[in-house]
């Protein structure tokens, strides 16, 4: 790192290369932080190993042999053998397809639930007496245990048919991950459109605009900076719905489903699991990438604020 | 009332033809939150007439209701007794004619807009297209000297900057007033001069009736052809000081004349406090 010092001021000072700089350095310290995780594990292991998995006669919280902590290796090479004996396609294979399954579910998800959080904003911020009246629903709905409701949503769902079509298992995974998306649109979207000032909405009001266009030219665009944020715990949290749903519903294809069936081969194949954990938390790093670049996309000519 | 002041820019008789005058406000009082607990009388029987192309400031102590009057006269607020005439509409009508152009003291320019797209604001919602939008923005951006700034963003520009494009902004679709509530409140002394300067030119150009609300004397004095000295709350009018400087510029704040009015203005609001 001693050569940025030396990097002339002047390019220092430029925002494109400051901002790509910024960048680099982040995919280094992702990789590092990688290295230096897969370094803890199996040192662990090592240090576990070596004394027994005990010091002064106290038990580590977690014993360290190949079968609950396979080498990061292991889990590495896993990734390209068969999933089970006898059958062609790799485990890497499955759990990209499994990934796959539950992204596009769990961004059906994310669209519904940003759809209904903002409409919900938008009527709340219209009407006082809705957000009066709504916004406790709003926390409240958020207090239901997610796998009490899983089941009551697959068994609404059974014998449903919209449009023409029939209800399919993973649209039942979809709402419920639209459940948990729809939350934080709805709290920040409100807070967005009413953060406007009197002097703005005034002006508005100046030139006779509707309600309408209020919102079209003035609420909406001053709330993309409450949205942001707001999309950003949405993608997450449907993420996690998806694949709770996924386990809670028994809804075959998803990466929660997979996690479930590897580990119950834990003890004969230990490094399976990890695998699907890997996927999971893979799937997680690509929605919260993908929510950055809306992120650029959305805040791009504004003022950057803080760092 | 007063007739046409001696003002210099009387002449120049406004955009818009026909008689009467621009404003007139008759026994306007105004109430905020009657017969609760919250009660305030902001304004008290106000009578005021303001003839076309007429320049005329609104200056008083804190909270004596000033910027209420203003917004009586926007429409932004009903009046809880007497009526507020505008070009010979309702003052609601001309609102929803959008028959006067206002500034804050805040920019109140939206940071995700352009400096073009903010003054082309007022017009997209009054359904003009884009090609005669951006001829009218490029045409007030002249007007405020500020064509190189066309593609900049708000956060982008100073203080005074901002506040040229905001007039841009209420002048863009050449409404026959301007209404100003604190415009320069928040800019520096040689700013505002500067500003007080331009809009005085600004104003001579376009021939819009203007409506300022200050607390400033030396800018009301500077700018208006007739300064309105309110009490303080509820407000009444104590006073019209006529100002008659002719054509100003910077030399006008060192003329005897020019201080003449200032301690005119000023004895105004004391004898009124």
């Amino acid at each position: 790192m001693a050569g940025v010092t030396q990097v002339p001021a002047v390019a220092e000072r430029d925002p494109h290369v400051a901002a790509w700089r910024r960048r680099v350095r982040r995919v280094v310290m992702f990789v590092l932080a990688l290295a230096v995780l897969a370094a803890l594990w199996e040192g662990y292991k090592w240090f576990g190993q070596s004394v027994g998995d005990r010091v002064f006669g106290w038990r580590l919280p977690a014993r360290s042999d190949n079968g609950s902590m396979p080498h990061v290796w292991d889990v590495v090479r896993r990734f390209g053998q068969p999933e089970r004996r006898g059958t062609s396609h790799t485990i890497g294979a499955t759990v990209a397809a499994g990934a796959w399954f539950t992204f596009r579910v769990a961004m059906a998800g994310f669209v519904v639930g940003v759809v209904v959080g903002m409409a919900l904003a938008v009527v709340m911020q219209r009407f006082g007496v809705a957000e009066r009246g709504l916004l406790p629903y709003v926390v409240l709905s958020q207090t239901v245990p997610l796998v009490a409701l899983a089941p009551l949503v697959v068994g609404w769902g059974g014998n449903l048919t919209v449009f023409g079509i029939r209800w399919q298992l993973w649209m039942s995974v979809a709402v419920i991950a639209a459940y948990l998306a729809f939350f934080p649109v709805a709290i920040g979207g409100l807070r967005g459109l009413q953060a406007p000032g009197s002097e703005a909405v005034e002006l508005m009001d100046s030139y006779a605009a509707s309600w309408g266009q209020t919102l079209l030219k003035l609420r909406l665009p001053a709330a993309v900076p409450y949205l942001v944020p707001a999309l950003k715990l949405a993608a997450a949290s449907s993420v996690v719905g998806a694949v709770v749903a996924e386990i809670s519903t028994g809804t075959k294809g998803g990466i929660g489903r997979l996690i479930i069936e590897y580990s119950r081969e834990a003890t004969s194949d230990p490094a399976k699991v990890y695998t699907a954990m890997i996927g999971a938390a893979a799937l997680g790093l690509v929605v919260a990438a993908l929510v950055g670049i809306l992120d650029l996309v959305m805040m791009r000519h504004r003022p950057q604020v803080g760092s | 009332m007063s007739g046409p002041s001696g003002g210099g820019r009387v002449g120049g008789g406004g955009p818009v033809g026909g008689g009467g005058p621009a404003v007139l406000v008759a026994g306007v009082s105004k109430v905020f939150n009657p017969g609760r607990t919250g009660q305030v009388e902001a304004v008290r029987g106000v009578d005021l007439e303001i003839e076309r192309g007429e320049f005329i400031s609104l200056i008083g102590p804190s909270g004596c209701g000033k910027s209420t009057l203003l917004r009586l006269v926007a429409n932004l607020t009903d009046p809880t007794s007497g009526t507020v005439i505008v070009n010979g509409k309702t003052a609601r009508q001309a609102r929803l004619d959008q028959a006067y152009g206002m500034a804050f003291q805040q920019s109140g320019l939206f940071e995700w807009r352009t400096v073009t797209k903010n003054i082309e604001l007022p017009l997209e919602l009054r359904g003009w297209d884009r090609v005669r939008r951006q001829s009218r923005a490029a045409e007030m951006l002249k007007l405020v000297k500020l064509e190189d700034f066309a593609d900049h963003h708000p956060w982008e520009l100073s203080g005074g900057m901002q506040q040229r494009v905001a007039i841009a902004r209420a002048l863009a679709f050449d409404p026959p007033l301007l209404l100003m509530d604190e415009p320069f409140g928040a800019l520096d002394e040689m700013t505002r001069e500067h500003m007080q300067a331009e809009l005085n030119r600004i104003c001579e150009a376009t021939g819009t009736t203007a409506v300022f609300v200050t607390h400033s004397i030396p800018e009301a004095v500077f700018l208006s052809d007739r300064v309105v000295v309110l009490s303080p709350r509820p407000g009444r009018i104590v006073t019209v000081v006529e100002v008659e400087l002719g054509a100003r510029n910077d030399d006008t704040r060192e003329t005897p004349e020019f201080f003449k009015k200032i301690t005119e203005v000023r004895e105004a609001l004391r004898g009124s406090a």
